[in-house]
């Protein structure tokens, strides 16, 4: 049987409610797990560069192992159980939120070669009517030069996918997500 | 194993001037095709654990009964080969009876319901199927353009087996007569696709003498068939 997959819709203004209010998952990776500390700061902005505070960010990703904690990953078993993989949070008046995490290992594309660190991340928003799925690469890791789905986006965009860091916070990690206009993120037909 | 892609006619514009927001904030760049990896055929199979038998029901939790039409609004999520998908989280949020969210930036001047907060949510059984008793929400003013009014409806947000088939929508109820008038609904090109979003009632799950139940089956995108891998 051959079924149509239910057509999305924007969460609206309110999805704090339904989503967030009791449901918010700053921890994405505890205290515990191994790998190296990521304070990761999103922030969105719209097509005018003004503060988006009312999207709601989930990011996904893998343990510093490069393994997810899913059953479709040959390796969940030696996932890190302090690693859960999934955050999901409202952006504040500044557009805004941060997570706590580890940066992930390498995971591998479908034809074996491995893919640089990334956390999977989805923007939700009014006016936007279907998640935008995006990804967040760590600037200056030498992976992302060997990176297969790196290399599908045209070099001259691959800086929106970088999450940055400031030297003088170890840890803390910045990634920008433009909407649209000047400087927009490069999205994902996932 | 990669999900299937289907007729993005079957889903919204992202850009649809008519719903005002979507001209900040859509992307203008074309997406970048991506072959699945790991990456998104996981996802977090998040919420098991936590999710409460009186979630899913919206008129408790408060000191009396909320005031309105009492619904049961129930279903069952598949994904596209038609196979029931089990234990996943449906979380629900919408208005009260009047048209107002209890939320601090929903300012119509409509009553707030002291017993009813409107949000619910709830794990598919072995079957798919998943039950809310709520309250028909109202239909409210949103302000895109002159006189716009949202028909009334229930958001739905379904984290699903991978990242991938990751789902937030909307249900509606039937015969609105605001579909024609409703931007968001109509951003969907294909006119199959909008029914799809509207409930039907369902005599069968009606609880006589209680409450009428509307039924709104869900689909997510499902992987692709692999018959000649072990
Ligand atoms: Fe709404």
């Amino acid at each position: 049987m051959d079924l149509i997959p239910t057509a999305s819709q924007t969460v609206g203004p309110f999805f704090h409610l339904g989503c967030t209010t009791n449901h918010s998952i700053s921890c994405i990776a505890s205290p515990t797990a191994s790998g190296e500390r990521v304070r990761l700061t999103c922030r969105v902005l719209d097509g005018v560069g003004v503060a988006v505070d009312d999207a709601m960010i989930e990011i996904w990703q893998a343990d510093s192992d490069g393994n997810y904690s899913h059953p479709a990953d040959p390796r969940v078993q030696k996932c890190d159980p302090g690693c859960g993989g999934f955050g999901r949070l409202p952006t504040d008046l500044n557009g805004m939120c941060v997570f706590e995490t580890i940066r992930p290992g390498r995971v591998p594309a479908a034809d074996g070669r491995l893919q640089a660190p990334h956390l999977n991340v989805c923007v939700f928003g009014r006016g936007i009517m279907k998640g935008l799925q995006t990804r967040a690469y760590f600037a200056g890791d030498q992976a992302n030069d060997e990176c297969p789905i790196l290399a599908l986006v045209p070099e001259e965009r691959r800086a929106t996918l970088m999450a940055r860091s400031d030297p003088g916070k170890p840890g803390d990690w910045y990634f920008d997500v433009r909407l649209c206009g000047q400087g927009e993120t490069v999205f994902f037909d996932i | 194993m990669p999900y299937r892609r289907h007729d993005s006619n079957t889903q919204p514009r992202s850009l649809y001037p008519p719903y005002r927001a979507t001209t900040e904030r859509a992307p203008r760049q074309p997406l970048i095709f991506l072959p699945h990896t790991l990456s998104e055929i996981t996802g977090p199979v998040y919420g098991h654990n936590q999710v409460l038998e009186a979630d899913r029901d919206l008129t408790r939790g408060h000191p009396g009964e909320p005031l309105g039409e009492r619904i049961i609004v129930t279903g069952r999520v598949l994904d596209d080969g038609g196979c029931p998908l089990r234990r996943t989280l449906v979380e629900i949020w919408q208005a009260n009876s009047a048209g107002r969210y209890y939320h601090q930036k929903d300012d119509h001047p409509a009553p707030l319901d002291p017993n009813f907060t409107g949000a619910g949510r709830a794990l598919t059984d072995l079957d798919g199927r998943y039950e809310f008793i709520t309250i028909k929400p109202g239909a409210y003013p949103w302000r895109n353009h002159e006189n716009a009014w949202r028909p009334a409806h229930i958001h739905f947000s379904l984290l699903g087996p991978a990242f991938t088939a990751r789902l937030v929508t909307q249900m509606y109820f039937p015969g609105d007569p605001l579909f024609p008038h409703d931007p968001m609904l109509q951003s969907i090109p294909d006119e199959e696709a909008r029914r799809r979003l509207v409930s039907k009632l369902d005599l069968d799950a009606t609880r006589p003498e209680w409450a009428l139940a509307y039924r709104f089956d869900i689909v997510l995108r499902g992987c692709e068939a692999t018959p000649f891998e072990e």
